[in-house]
């Protein structure tokens, strides 16, 4: 009935099927791995002086990424002016996204931008960066005088800060916010109830019960994202055996996983999940804080810049403050130690076209003006010192009265940083705990399991920490 | 003249090719070239491996994990996807009933085509993002409101969706989620595409089968779908593509893009995995390239196996 024209239509779609393999899936995936030819490197080489540690060139530009995620961008801006308050010739170009690996991974290895700040859930691996040489030590910078202060840049930081930001012995990035972990509760709610914050996982387990009584689940957690529930299970782990305890699981110790005090912190968070003590659902990272907001649930744990990333949802008469994680009690080691430290990582690329502009702008960013900004614009601490002396904010005085009481470590956990593959797997365990498919003793079995093989992998470089 | 036609056809050639070897063939020949090192990713430090990076992929066995649930989807995919278009096509081409105007669809098949197409006009990540609503595993989620209003799903036990990897019929509960997302996305396109196909097939065909007292079971088994092989045959090989991919959906909707803990992992989640993460974009390049010369064997062995007479009417 109809012609057939010497094209016939399935050798017409057998060909364009052909045509369509070359452009589906294993396309996106290769042209992925793709690079591109390396461009020059031409460092500025202006004069160099106290005022002008890094001789910063006169007429440069320096390129700027900002991660835009809780902490916003706001902050950056003002930075942005300080620097050019002092240099009005060198040109900013700063843009902020969420998608640091995605936007800056490719160009690391040719051109990359000057300053990229590597965080949120799309950021550079770090042990990757160091392990290939892709980002520059900052060491210069700590030792090069404060931008608008007394000593030195490492004097004006805050303690751990220098040691959050040193791999194999070296500074290489430069954490600007100050985050405090904890439990956060509605001290408003608490205070018409008569409910006193609990310190242990006993006291919590004697007030849920009467949490429950008000219709409300005494716990949400961001099922989503693995590294949510990792920070307060290690948070415990960490009260619980105690400092040298988690050095060996970063270090990865034989059997470092099996010490004292490991197996009944995790318990203790089994116990939680078994007792129905969670909000029913999966909900994640916004929902559940938002869950919390709502007075869905009583407790939360999550870091200091909850109130910047909820700012816009926050109920009248609602009174957020946090409290420490909790311990075991009196078997406890470290009880008092507060999960603090620096994040948020800024790196210069080792080929960034403009470094002495990069360390320069992250002198001004780490400056006292800069920091007190970043505190009043973001209700975060800033890692230089007395950054939220002059901030009125009831959060971040809970923040700031926590420090006050700590202990005197503290609680860092290096091992996600280390290795990515520990990383992945301890994510993935620790869900699977809050989800109530694992044990603790699991728990502790596969996570012993992943260490030994990674320190067996002479492929992977090691890393170790002393403190 | 005759060369004249070939300046003319090349002079408009010249471009596209140029930018295609540019842009499409010259990334891919790079990827083969950086699968045989141990290029990290964020330097330009390489080392030639050879073959080392190939060997690696047997003894994964996040990757054999991850190809499996692959071949779920490969299998899954087009099966669905294509049973559901069928259907569909001759429910709004021939299912309706027959007059003195012939064969025609069910009332109303206009606007039910408009209504099944409609998914194709959007992006997966828009679709993947809509369906994390309609699939939020609290009582704000769509399916798990309805279900509570109507008490069929307990308040204190949503369903889960992403976060179940409990095995369903051995495969986890996640992956069937998913493949109904796909599914439902895709049976629209192959939807219209069959339904082209249909009216090209003469209806005195129809007629006369139904002269012969042939009902619809037999109409379509008999007649429309033979007569479609070719298109359902390339309907297929597209289908694999998609299967084999499955990338967007995984990455926006699985806890930890793969999870949980490994249960919706896919060739490209671990591909991902690899090469960001780890960086290991050798041996990630590797995953690629192995990918790449699956989809190319199953795309020949498929077209190959239908491979027939075609019917000319």
């Amino acid at each position: 009935m109809s012609v057939t024209p010497d094209l016939d239509r399935r050798t017409l779609l057998r060909r364009a099927a052909a045509a369509g393999l070359l452009v589906t899936p294993a396309a996106g995936l290769l042209s992925a791995c793709a690079g591109s030819t390396p461009s020059q490197n031409n460092d500025s080489a202006g004069e160099k002086s106290d005022d002008n540690p890094f001789g910063v060139q006169d007429g440069s530009a320096v390129k700027v990424v900002i991660f835009n995620g809780g902490l916003g961008d706001a902050w950056a801006k003002e930075d942005q002016a300080i620097f050019n308050a002092k240099y009005p010739n060198v040109t900013v170009n700063m843009s902020s996204t969420q998608k640091i690996k995605t936007e800056e991974q490719p160009k690391m290895a040719t051109q990359p931008s000057d300053v990229v700040m590597n965080s949120g859930a799309d950021m550079m691996d770090i042990s990757t960066l160091v392990n290939e040489g892709a980002i520059e030590p900052l060491d210069d910078l700590l030792a090069a005088p404060a931008w608008d202060g007394e000593g030195t840049v490492a004097d004006s930081l805050l303690p751990g800060t220098v040691g959050d930001g040193t791999y194999q012995g070296k500074f290489f990035v430069v954490n600007v916010a100050y985050t405090v972990w904890g439990n956060w509760y509605n001290s408003a709610l608490f205070d018409k109830e008569g409910w006193t914050p609990p310190k242990t996982f006993d006291e919590f387990f004697a007030l849920a019960p009467k949490i429950k009584a008000k219709g409300m689940a005494p716990y949400v957690y961001d099922a989503v994202h693995g590294y949510y529930p990792r920070w307060a299970l290690m948070a415990t782990v960490w009260k619980s055996a105690g400092k040298q305890a988690v050095i060996d699981i970063d270090n990865l110790k034989e059997n470092a996983w099996r010490a004292e005090g490991v197996l009944p912190a995790l318990e203790a968070w089994e116990k939680l999940v078994k007792d129905k003590l969670l909000l029913p659902g999966k909900l994640d990272h916004t929902q559940s804080q938002q869950a919390w907001l709502d007075g869905k649930a009583a407790f939360i744990q999550v870091g200091t810049w909850l109130k910047n990333e909820m700012a816009a949802t926050i109920p009248p008469g609602f009174e957020m403050k946090i409290s420490d994680y909790w311990g075991l009690g009196a078997t406890d080691k470290a009880p008092n130690d507060v999960y603090a430290g620096a994040g948020e990582g800024i790196v210069v690329p080792a080929k960034a076209p403009n470094k002495a502009a990069a360390k320069e702008f992250l002198r001004a960013v780490l400056s006292k003006a800069g920091s007190a900004k970043f505190a009043e614009l973001t209700k975060s601490l800033a890692s230089t010192k007395g950054s939220g002396d002059n901030v009125q904010d009831a959060a971040l005085a809970s923040a700031n009265e926590l420090m006050k009481n700590a202990g005197s470590d503290l609680i860092s956990i290096k091992l996600w940083n280390f290795y990515a593959d520990l990383d992945k797997e301890s994510q993935n365990l620790s869900a699977e705990l809050m989800a109530g498919r694992l044990t603790a003793a699991q728990f502790v079995d596969k996570m012993q399991t992943a260490a030994d093989k990674v320190a067996k992998d002479s492929s992977i470089t090691k890393q170790t920490r002393d403190a | 003249m005759r060369h004249g036609v070939a300046r003319f056809v090349t002079g408009f050639l010249a471009l596209p090719v140029g930018l295609y070897l540019f842009y499409v063939v010259w990334p891919f020949l790079q990827a083969a070239g950086y699968s045989l090192t141990d290029w990290g990713g964020y330097s330009d430090r390489q080392q030639f491996v050879g073959l080392e990076n190939y060997l690696r992929l047997f003894s994964d066995e996040l990757i054999r994990k991850a190809f499996w649930h692959n071949v779920f989807f490969l299998i899954t995919v087009p099966l669905f996807t294509i049973a559901l278009a069928l259907f569909l096509a001759f429910l709004l081409n021939v299912g309706g009933r027959e007059d003195k105007a012939g064969i025609r669809g069910v009332f109303g098949s206009g606007l039910y085509k408009v209504i099944f197409f409609f998914p194709q006009v959007l992006s997966l990540v828009v679709i993947a993002v809509m369906w994390q609503q309609i699939y939020r595993a609290d009582g704000q989620g769509l399916i798990n409101g309805m279900l509570m209003k109507i008490g069929l799903v307990s308040e204190d036990d949503p369903i889960t969706f992403m976060y179940d990897p409990e095995p369903f019929l051995g495969v986890p509960a996640v992956l069937w989620w998913l493949l109904l997302i796909a599914v439902w996305s895709g049976a629209g396109f192959y939807m219209v595409l069959f339904s082209a196909a249909m009216q090209s097939i003469p209806k005195d065909v129809y007629e006369a089968a139904i002269l012969d007292g042939a009902g619809r079971f037999h109409t379509f088994f008999r007649i429309t779908l033979p007569l479609l092989r070719d298109t359902v045959s390339v309907a297929w090989v597209y289908l694999g593509f998609i299967a084999l991919d499955m990338y967007a959906l995984v990455f926006v909707m699985t806890p930890s893009q793969g999870g949980p803990n490994h249960a919706s992992e896919i060739f490209a989640s671990v591909l991902n995995f690899t090469a960001f993460q780890k960086g290991q974009f050798g041996y990630a390049c590797a995953m690629g390239v192995a990918l790449a010369i699956f989809t190319i064997l199953l795309a020949a062995l498929q077209l190959r196996i239908t491979r027939r007479e075609r019917i000319e009417y």
